[in-house]
């Protein structure tokens, strides 16, 4: 049995490695260990020090921004990437009391008041907010920083409307019209982002509890259910390359832009577009997490996320647009995305205190 | 006691603690005041659902994997090896790799839709029915009966089939009387496993049954991911892990007194001879096929073929073949920072499929040591030792970020400590097969405890009163069965850690991307590119799984000869 124990130990050594303790001096170096060349190398006074973001799994950024601000701050940026925006947030609140990261981006407007009320944001008057329209600025605080929106809209197949001969819903309204019966997916306000996004839609424009009866009568239309958006788009969507029965999905009116981007063969015209009644739009903020030993560093960053380079880099990597008005957009935005005139604008504190009662009274009358 | 020590330790550590702490931090009476009502109606429903879709599974699994057990444990015939490899590649597949399988199949725009449209027939909805549950539910874990009942059937002594026939009995007598009561622990083990996998089930239920289907699972994910309402998921966790341990424990106290060592007898392989034999291997073989190479098929045909139209002009451009998704796999096209080369990504499976192997082996095998003979202790901690494979991921995950979000000696002791960040064991690559360990460690004590309990204790003796040293009864006797256990057990690990989604896109991980992290993140995107490369990263894997499965199925083989 000796020999069991010795590859026991042998393995609680291995992870002992691997998690240095630096209890008492944060910046003290690491020992040598094997395993540490796999692993994001600490602060020290030598080397560059270590920034780390907290973020969703949608996040992404050029290779090229990133390493324009890592060296102009001799410091190496890591990601943690945690799960979609509710598992990322609900990870952060949970890991507050020792953080694991220094900044956290992606908490949206519907979740916001949750970010603010767990109180694991440090406020941040960054210089730049000067910049950022106020309709963005949704914490007076500064606790969180608005960085880009993206509005929730219906996408419909531009060329089954026109084969079929069907003039376009233009209104939320008009999906309730026999011609547009079984044409509609949606996604589950209980599972998935842009389904929740779609519900506070239809809720700020029929009120609580009209939107129940518009529910009702979207269901006796025939409007399809389904778990999420990778789903609805690429097994329900007929105009995406999983061919599926109906024409008209939730998703992005930035969708169109990005099947023109994505397309695998060269297309002239994006093959979708967007109703643009009935949208949402979410805005998505980014945070200095609290008790963050790199301050500064993180206010850098902060600064970084809402000046140009990072902002004009928003659309293609995340296909949402930036906060930024004087940021440029690329050419397929210009072209194929669309934003929403009026999109929904329900208060932040609103959708907190109900979110949980909406979705539950949406199951009942939707799903039971 | 000592033997258990180490898994025990671990389970502690890497499964109990964080377990413990979520579920202290979800149920404290304030909270669970706040559930309301509505609360109690609700679970009673969730519990109704969630068992019915168990069971009903688990009996589907068994009536089809049964038949398939005893084809591949009695018969020799060709493709054998193909046809056993392509049962096991479903185990490892992420399930929105399956649901687009099953959707291209079965679908509403599927091929056999299209078929039925064509002949004329009204289309059959497949996708968003109890049905597709079920049937990927079999499509999983088909392989665990094949792999766990088939195990004991080619160690059946086949000269009790016969001496029963020559004494009178019918073929189905000897079936009911004497094969299937020899068979019953492994029955009753593969069971369990597949109970509590179709018991826990997730992503199934959400892609394929779609959102009016609930389990406990989904429930608890919703409560906790989405509602972030930490008392309501941490209820549920508990109840489901409750019922967990209640099948554990029935398991342990029932197949412990059940299991009755079995003869290895060195080849029970035969050719099909009758007319009747033949065709029952033709039918079977052929329904494999069917059942599991058509699903899978989709996914390699839709990465070469581009059926995208010129939708602009909608000019009718017919499906064209192409490679251009493969070749885009490489090319990091749009300079992301995330951009996931393939053979990295391969890579970073195989590493973490292989430490999660050997850390599995290395806390399982003392563990299956000590339970194939248990003393009291032990056989009071079989049933704990079950518990992983039944537990909530989604809790799990949770309890891991309020865990190993400190460094190593201070998560044992919840001390508030001031750390760098990303300096907590939680960041660091090793958490990922830690995780999987924790759920391959039962699938790998249980094949391992299966193996030892056959070796009948005589032959050790006649070989030690025959000249032997220890060292040459350990190599003759018991090396030969383990070494096939163990191959078979790796080959678990190895499988639950490459397929494995679920944990690892839970926990806050640094960039270490798996191939199915890499398909999901194609998907995340809208574009006929990101489709045909998530298609293309699927065939990859499978390819890889595949031949990874066929190279343990020939070092098995060569073993049993």
């Amino acid at each position: 049995m000796n020999r069991i124990y010795s590859i026991y130990l042998l393995l609680i050594l291995l992870l002992t490695a691997c998690s240095p303790t630096t209890a008492t001096d944060v910046s003290y170096p690491s020992a040598e260990s094997p395993t540490t060349a796999s692993y994001p190398s600490y602060p020290s006074s030598t080397s560059p020090r270590v920034l780390t973001i907290m973020t969703h799994d949608s996040f992404s950024a050029s290779e090229t921004v990133i390493a324009q601000f890592e060296q102009e701050n001799n410091v190496k940026l890591t990601f943690l990437k945690s799960g979609d925006t509710g598992s990322a947030l609900n990870k952060a609140i949970l890991s507050k009391d020792a953080p694991l990261a220094d900044v956290f981006f992606g908490v949206d407007n519907t979740f916001l008041t949750r970010a603010l009320d767990a109180d694991i944001f440090e406020p941040y008057n960054s210089p730049l907010l000067a910049e950022i329209p106020t309709q963005f600025k949704l914490d007076p605080q500064n606790r969180a920083l608005p960085v880009d929106f993206g509005d929730v809209c219906i996408n419909y197949d531009k060329a089954w409307f026109a084969e079929n001969n069907l003039p376009l819903p233009t209104s939320l309204n008009d999906l309730l019209k026999p011609e547009y019966k079984g044409l509609l997916v949606v996604e589950n306000p209980a599972t998935s982002s842009p389904g929740l996004a779609f519900l506070l839609a239809t809720i700020d424009r029929y009120g609580d509890p009209g939107y129940l009866d518009y529910w009702k009568a979207l269901r006796a239309n025939g409007v399809v259910v389904v778990d999420g958006w990778e789903t609805a788009y690429y097994t329900n969507f007929s105009a995406s390359s999983g061919k599926g029965p109906q024409p008209m999905v939730v998703s992005y009116a930035s969708s169109p832009a990005a099947e023109v981007i994505f397309a695998s063969q060269p297309l002239t015209d994006a093959p979708t577009a967007s109703i643009l009644d009935g949208c949402f739009r979410q805005i998505e903020f980014v945070g200095i997490l609290k008790g963050t030993p790199n301050r500064e560093l993180a206010e850098k960053f902060v600064d970084f996320m809402l000046s140009l380079p990072f902002q004009q880099d928003v659309p293609l990597q995340m296909f949402v647009y930036p906060v930024n008005p004087a940021a440029q957009l690329p050419e397929e935005f210009l072209k194929y995305a669309q934003t929403a005139p009026n999109p929904a604008s329900l208060s932040v504190e609103t959708i907190a205190n109900h979110r949980e009662k909406w979705i539950e009274a949406w199951t009942q009358t939707v799903l039971r | 006691m000592k033997r258990l020590l180490p898994s025990l330790l671990f389970l502690g550590i890497f499964f109990f603690l964080p377990l413990a702490r979520i579920l202290t931090l979800g149920l404290n009476p304030g909270s669970l005041a706040l559930l309301g009502s509505s609360f109690a109606p609700r679970l009673a429903e969730l519990l109704r659902f969630t068992f019915f879709q168990a069971f009903a599974s688990t009996l589907l699994t068994l009536i089809a994997g049964l038949p398939l057990a005893f084809l591949f444990a009695r018969y020799e015939f060709p493709f054998k090896a193909a046809l056993r490899t392509l049962t096991a590649i479903p185990f490892m597949l992420p399930t929105v790799v399956v649901a687009a399988g099953f959707n291209a199949l079965l679908g509403p725009r599927g091929w056999f839709n299209l078929g039925l449209t064509a002949l004329g027939l009204p289309p059959v909805q497949f996708i968003g029915t109890f049905r597709a549950i079920l049937a990927a539910h079999v499509f999983y874990n088909t392989i665990i009966v094949i792999r766990v009942v088939g195990a004991a059937w080619v160690s059946l002594d086949p000269r009790l089939a016969q001496a029963a026939r020559s004494l009178g009995a019918s073929p189905a007598q000897v079936f009911l009387q004497v094969t299937l009561p020899l068979l019953r622990p492994s029955i009753l083990a593969a069971s369990l496993l597949i109970f509590l996998f179709d018991f826990t089930s997730y992503g199934v239920i959400l892609l394929l049954g779609g959102p009016q289907f609930s389990t406990l699972e989904v429930e608890i994910y919703v409560q906790a991911m989405h509602m972030l309402n930490l008392p309501a998921a941490a209820l549920l966790s508990l109840v489901q892990l409750l019922c967990t341990l209640a099948f554990s424990v029935l398991y342990s106290r029932y197949v412990t007194r059940l299991a009755i060592p079995i003869k290895p007898v060195e080849q029970t392989l035969q050719k099909p001879k009758s007319v009747l034999e033949r065709s029952f291997v033709f039918l079977l073989s052929s329904l494999v096929v069917l059942f599991f190479l058509l699903p899978l098929l989709a996914l390699p045909i839709r990465s070469i073929s581009r059926l995208e139209a010129e939708r602009g002009q909608h000019a009718q451009v017919g499906p064209a073949l192409t490679t251009e998704y493969y070749t885009e796999l490489f090319i990091n096209r749009r300079g992301s920072i995330f951009y996931v080369p393939p053979i990295e990504a391969a890579r970073n499976s195989l590493v973490y499929a292989g430490v999660t192997v050997t850390f599995s082996l290395l806390l399982g095998f003392p563990a299956a040591l000590a339970l194939a003979h248990p003393k009291r202790f032990a056989r009071w901690v079989d049933p704990l030792l079950m518990l992983p494979l039944g537990a909530s991921a989604v809790t799990l995950g949770l309890g891991y970020i309020i865990t190993f979000n400190r460094p190593l000696p201070f998560f044992i002791f919840n001390a508030a400590s001031h750390v760098t960040p990303g300096a907590s064991l939680l960041t660091s690559p090793l958490i990922i097969p830690l995780a999987h360990t924790t759920i391959a460690l039962p699938f790998v004590i249980r094949n391992l405890q299966s193996a030892i309990t056959t070796i009948p204790n005589h032959y050790r003796e006649a070989a030690a009163v025959l000249g032997a040293n220890p060292f040459r009864v350990w190599w003759h006797i018991d090396r030969p069965i383990l070494s096939r256990a163990v191959i078979s057990a790796s080959a678990f690990a190895f499988t639950v850690s490459l397929g494995e989604f679920g944990a690892a896109s839970l926990l806050a991980r640094p960039e270490y991307p798996t191939l199915p992290t890499a398909i999901v993140r194609f998907l995340s995107q809208p574009g006929g590119m990101n489709y045909g490369q998530a298609m293309a990263m699927a065939t990859l894997l499978m390819l890889l799984t595949g031949l990874l499965i066929w190279l343990i199925e020939r070092e098995r083989v060569a073993g049993e000869l």
